[in-house]
């Protein structure tokens, strides 16, 4: 009963605070469902943001070993069809920057092979579009999800503007090697939607994202808002660009190019 | 008074068991995709909604269909659509249960469905279109069932339920754009980043939704002493064919934006679609046959002559729907996902599961419509409303003057087959 008249109450306030607010509570009722808890050497950070060297990480080669760290860390399903899940992988120049390509570009820079995962936008339209606040932005820019909370309406997938997002069409245990799995990441079930989260559960801890500390320093991670951090330092010193400038929707993830 | 649809002829109840089969079929493929998950559908990670949401999209234009009717007579008083109103207002519950249906074996977790209402989240559209859904399937409900059963009981009908039918005449308008809003406004999806997809779904609505419903009441002429005026029709027909109009109007716009400006954007999905790229051209038949019907159903409604000829309305309408349904239950979705977010083409196209729970869906619809309709005119035949007079025109027609003339061509039995053909 209390509980009915809780969410009533939510309910009408939230209907009547509109459109207008709605990104403000979209944060407030948002946040906090993180799957761990922060422990006491956790890395705090503003604005976490990534700047990715594609000087250095720029082969096929170079991203699939990231993205099998990623993957075993997070324990990603390897589906071999088009419905497959993908928190991180590679793409040509023209895929990732589809704005920006031109004919004469330097044919390095054309060739190169560009790591792409979720951008952790700054005005995230998955977060937009969400009816459920499965997907929700952390205080500290990193754009979550709650598994538990999906509903599997795949609004969030048609949202994003940079195909970021994956759903499980299947069971995505199948494809998973029991012996191989990492007991302190879940697993999801069918049915719900996920994307790479920053490694939030490894920041908790005060480790670095997987894909950063096996890219031998040439992925920075780091907080924007500090302007002595090392993402800022490179991103002073380096001509940097973000994918779909024209979304606004401000990504986190930088390339120097 | 659900009794009354319990009550048929052997060829009514060959009917019903006929979409329960299709439905029980449907239904054991759905379990299927309960237990298996959305694997069985052809969609995939670049194409990330597919032909259940398509069909949803088209069916909320079935919804708001009714509203040509209901809206002529409450706000202009037009009297001859005065008994066809409940019609609308039937067709338009079956519809908005075929629309929540086709969410629901969209989403990927059916059983926490609720989350929706316990987390509600006035920033999603998603969140805005269950509730505008879900209200005017009530206010259908509720306006449709009240005045038939003051019909049956021969009282006028209450004065509560007019403020009710002249909102839901304004709701009418509201799901539609709602629904719009979903696809509109989605910064990576050029083709749904329109400020007038809302009006072309309005427009596309109401050539659309009435065709069906007009298709559906000269099937329901057929079997039974129902019969709509004349005038009544010949109304509707108009409002098809300046609501067609409209709605290729606003389509050509579409073009003509985005090829004068160049965007490279804008451009792909249409270029992708009518004429194919990088190889893909799925679609290109499908569009082009939708170019080509949407042609000659103007060509047959435009003119007087041929729009008021009965023998070719029906036909005229079948090439309409087709023609709007290729527009937007098919071209719509596909375009929008395609050219991906990376200017690549991930081909999509139902499977044969996915059809069957479509089908499932529809034949649900079919199934209320029935069974609604059958009970609207066994009232209609117990008090002589809109009833078939011998010459062919309908008891509301005051202008019949049959009596005198006999009008070979608009004999009833010539006309009620060429309805079925
Ligand atoms: S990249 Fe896509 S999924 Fe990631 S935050 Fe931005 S919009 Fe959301
Ligand atoms: S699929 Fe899940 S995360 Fe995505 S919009 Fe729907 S409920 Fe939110
Ligand atoms: S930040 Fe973490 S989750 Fe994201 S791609 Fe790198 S390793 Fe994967």
């Amino acid at each position: 009963m209390k509980n009915n008249r809780r969410n009533f109450i939510k309910l009408a306030g939230l209907a009547a605070a509109g459109l207008c607010v709605a990104p403000k509570t979209t944060l407030a009722s948002g946040g906090g469902h993180s799957p761990v808890k922060p422990g006491a050497n956790a890395r705090n950070a503003k604005r976490w943001a990534m700047v990715v060297d594609t000087r250095r990480i720029n082969t096929d080669e170079d991203i699939k070993a990231l993205q099998d760290v990623c993957h075993a860390v997070h324990n990603v399903p390897d589906v071999p069809t088009n419905q497959n899940i993908m928190w991180i992988w590679s793409a040509p120049y023209e895929e990732c920057f589809p704005e920006q390509h031109n004919p004469y570009l330097d044919d390095d820079v054309k060739e190169r092979s560009y790591m792409l995962l979720c951008n952790h936008c700054d005005n995230p339209p998955c977060v937009r579009v969400c009816p459920t606040k499965a997907t929700f932005k952390r205080p500290d820019g990193i754009v979550a999800m709650d598994y538990h909370r999906c509903i599997g309406c795949r609004y969030c997938m048609a949202g994003c503007p940079y195909g970021s997002r994956s759903f499980n069409f299947g069971e995505p245990r199948e494809y998973l090697d029991p012996t191989k799995l990492n007991p302190e990441f879940p697993t999801r079930m069918r049915g719900v939607v996920e994307k790479c989260n920053f490694c939030v559960e490894r920041l908790a801890k005060g480790l670095q994202p997987a894909c950063v500390e096996a890219s031998d320093g040439a992925i920075v991670f780091g907080d924007l808002a500090d302007k002595d951090s090392d993402v800022r330092k490179v991103l002073r010193e380096n001509f940097t660009i973000r994918r779909k400038p024209t979304a606004g929707t401000e990504p986190s993830v930088y390339y120097i190019i | 008074m659900l009794e009354r649809a319990l009550k048929g002829s052997p060829r009514y109840w060959a009917w019903i068991g006929f979409l329960l089969v299709i439905i029980g079929a449907g239904a054991l493929v759905w379990i299927n995709q309960l237990t298996v998950g959305l694997k069985i559908t052809g969609m995939n990670r670049d194409v990330s909604w597919g032909f259940y949401i398509a069909q949803f999209t088209y069916l909320v234009g079935l919804a708001a269909s009714g509203v040509m009717i209901v809206l002529p007579y409450y706000f202009h008083k037009y009297k001859p659509n005065k008994h066809m109103v409940i019609f609308g207002e039937f067709m338009a519950i079956a519809a908005c249960i075929m629309c929540l249906l086709f969410i629901i074996v969209d989403i990927g977790q059916p059983q926490r469905m609720m989350n929706m209402i316990f987390h509600p989240t006035p920033n999603s559209i998603l969140f805005w279109d269950m509730i505008v859904l879900n209200g005017y399937l009530f206010l259908n409900l509720m306006c449709g069932w009240v005045c038939l059963e003051h019909d049956r009981m021969h009282l006028p009908h209450p004065k509560w339920v007019k403020p009710f039918i002249i909102i839901s005449i304004v709701w009418a308008f509201s799901i539609h754009t709602v629904t719009a809003f979903l696809y509109q406004g989605l910064p990576g999806r050029h083709y749904w980043l329109t400020a007038i997809l809302a009006a072309r779904f309005l427009a596309s609505a109401f050539c659309s939704g009435p065709a069906i419903l007009l298709l559906v009441l000269k099937i329901t002429e057929k079997v039974t002493t129902f019969k709509m005026p004349r005038r009544a029709v010949a109304t509707l027909t108009k409002i098809i064919a300046y609501a067609m109009v409209v709605n290729m109007f606003f389509f050509l716009l579409e073009v003509f934006t985005s090829f004068y400006s160049n965007l490279p954007g804008h451009m792909h999905p249409i270029v992708y679609l009518f004429s194919g790229a990088h190889g893909h051209h799925e679609l290109v038949p499908w569009m082009w046959t939708f170019i080509a019907f949407a042609a000659i159903s103007l060509a047959l409604l435009i003119p007087p002559k041929l729009r008021n000829n009965q023998k070719i309305l029906p036909w005229a309408l079948v090439i309409l729907v087709i023609a709007t349904w290729i527009d937007k239950g098919l071209g719509l979705l596909i375009g929008g996902f395609n050219p991906t977010p990376f200017d690549t083409i991930t081909p999509y196209w139902p499977t044969g599961k996915e059809l069957m729970v479509s089908a499932m869906i529809y034949a649900s619809g079919a199934l209320v419509v029935t069974i609604l309709f059958k009970i609207a005119t066994s009232v209609k035949e117990e008090l002589g409303d809109s009833q078939a007079l011998p010459c062919g025109c309908s008891t509301e027609d005051d202008d019949c003057d049959c009596g005198s003339v006999a009008e070979t061509e608009e004999a009833p039995a010539a006309e009620a087959a060429e309805a079925t053909a």
